[in-house]
């Protein structure tokens, strides 16, 4: 009988120890100000579903010091993260709700760093007939057709992407054909190219995933399609743990000539293609043209 | 269907191979989770044993809210736990959110009212004339809840493996607290949903097949322990 007790407890005992040791030791590492620096990036699920900051924030780790605990949400989410003071950088696109944000006084600098492209991808046999027409008139057309359209409905970059479609094709989705996950990218369009349906996506998450998706590409190349990403340092005016010091060598580094050249060369050798375009230092206007 | 196998094959593969990020990832869920059942063990033995066997005003109120607590939905611990850890929160300075302390303390969080409500469960279900019978040899109320304990100590061990299985299992409170970090707090269930949105299905699969393995190992050792006390008793 007590055996049985001494055994149970010697084994509770050693996990905690256990677990004790190694929790304080990745404790150490991973929150110790004095080691290692460690800072929060809140992000979109595009960077990291398209495997870009893979690429990117080992080398960031190796250039500054800094460690990246990266948070990939919507876009609308991370923005909340910054404006809360729970992240120290954002790289988002959704410029309409930067603006807003920015227009708050809490974050420091914004600065451009890079754009792709949406697409709206949808089955191969097209049932509303929207291959090759502008962005709205596909809009208009699924609405009219009343196919399954998947929205991401998370407040993300995209679903604001997506809003903004639809108003500017003037119609209102609306109906049980307009289904919203609440999920990432990824998973969205898995739940369109199983419901044989369109949706609007990143090119790069697209393209990273094509070969499991029954999906093809059919509306794409207009101006309204830009997917423009930007990096936000956020200040000790959103909250006094937050690091500006650690927003703004990430924010330096992401549109120095190092990290640029990595976005620039991103899934070129994977994908035939590069999956974003760098684009430190230019002018937002002149963007896709 | 492919994809199925293909994940088995992959799920070999890795750990034949000795991948490094798989066995950092696995070595980790093993140490949260365990750590986590550990306190859980350590707290709701005493919780369970207080509201099976003390008498105190609102005990079934308290033997409800424990028992309520069984299915205590992991992301709503997650996020209480997550707003507790902010930087804006009351325990924000000590910079915990994102790491595996975190994990531990949502997962224990989880798995105190399963240990708690088992162990209820399992004393109470002892003949209460045991007790009776101990006092009246002179036990100590220690000697005689040890006793107890021993008693039923089966039960008690199926609580650790309930508490265990729930906590190895979850995924929503790890993702919140814990935030998916590569190398920092990936265990194998985020890490299976992670690859599933990036459509790596047969490495989701992988990671799949490694959690029940390593879940069938802690299992089979309590298992172990348990039938080879009832053997020699």
């Amino acid at each position: 009988m007590r055996r049985t007790l001494t055994v149970v407890f010697a084994w509770v005992a050693a996990v905690l120890l256990a677990g004790c040791g190694t929790a304080a030791t990745s404790g150490g590492t991973a929150s110790g100000p004095p080691a290692v620096k460690s800072l929060i990036l809140a992000t979109t699920t595009s960077t990291q579903d398209s495997g870009l900051l893979d690429e990117l924030l080992p080398a960031f780790t190796r250039d500054s010091g800094w460690q990246v605990k990266t948070l990939a949400v919507g876009s609308g989410q991370a923005i909340e993260l910054g404006r809360r003071g729970e992240a120290d950088a954002l790289l988002v696109h959704s410029p309409a709700a930067e603006t807003e944000f920015m227009a708050e006084g809490s974050a420091g600098s914004r600065r451009l760093v890079m754009h792709n492209d949406f697409v709206l991808v949808g089955p191969q046999a097209d049932p509303a007939d929207v291959k090759g027409t502008s962005s709205a008139e596909a809009m208009k057309k699924i609405e009219a057709a009343k196919v399954v359209f998947i929205s991401r409905g998370d407040d993300s970059g995209t679903h604001a992407k997506e809003k903004g479609l639809w108003s500017k094709a003037g119609v209102t989705p609306d109906g049980s054909w307009y289904q919203s996950t609440g999920q990432g990218m990824g998973e969205t369009l898995r739940v369109a190219s199983e419901k044989a349906g369109y949706t609007l996506s990143d090119r790069a998450t697209y393209l990273a995933q094509r070969g499991t998706l029954a999906l093809d590409v059919l509306s794409e190349g207009d101006p309204g399609l830009l997917n423009v990403y930007h990096v936000i340092e956020m200040t000790k005016k959103a909250g006094d743990l937050v690091q500006p010091d650690g927003a703004k060598a990430f924010a330096d580094w992401i549109v120095g000539p190092s990290a640029q050249r990595l976005i620039g060369e991103f899934g070129r050798a994977k994908f035939g293609q590069p999956l974003f375009t760098p684009d430190a230092g230019k002018d937002e206007s002149t963007l896709g043209e | 269907m492919d994809v199925l196998f293909n994940g088995l094959v992959d799920a070999i593969r890795l750990l034949l191979t000795g991948d490094q990020d798989s066995w950092s990832i696995t070595a980790l869920t093993l140490r949260v989770s365990l750590t986590a059942t550990a306190i859980a063990l350590l707290l709701g033995l005493p919780l369970g044993a207080t509201v099976a066997l003390a008498r105190f005003p609102g005990r079934r109120i308290a033997l409800a809210a424990v028992n309520t607590g069984m299915g205590l939905p992991p992301v709503v611990v997650g996020l209480f736990v997550t707003v507790l850890l902010w930087r804006s929160g009351p325990v924000g300075g000590l910079g915990l959110l994102y790491t595996p302390t975190a994990m531990v303390i949502a997962q224990a969080a989880i798995a105190t009212p399963i240990v708690a409500a088992l162990v209820a469960a399992a004393l109470q279900q002892v003949d209460p004339d045991f007790r009776v019978q101990m006092q009246a040899l002179g036990a100590t109320p220690i000697r005689a809840l040890a006793a107890l304990l021993g008693e039923a100590r089966l039960p008690l061990l199926a609580a650790a493996m309930a508490a265990f299985g729930a906590v190895v299992s979850e995924v929503g409170a790890a993702q919140m607290v814990g935030g998916n970090l590569a190398g920092q707090t990936r265990v194998l269930t985020t890490a299976a949903v992670l690859a599933t949105s990036r459509g790596q299905f047969s490495l989701a699969i992988a990671f799949g097949i490694i959690l029940l393995l390593i879940a069938f190992g802690v299992n089979l050792s309590l298992t172990l322990i348990q039938q080879r006390q009832t053997v020699m008793r």
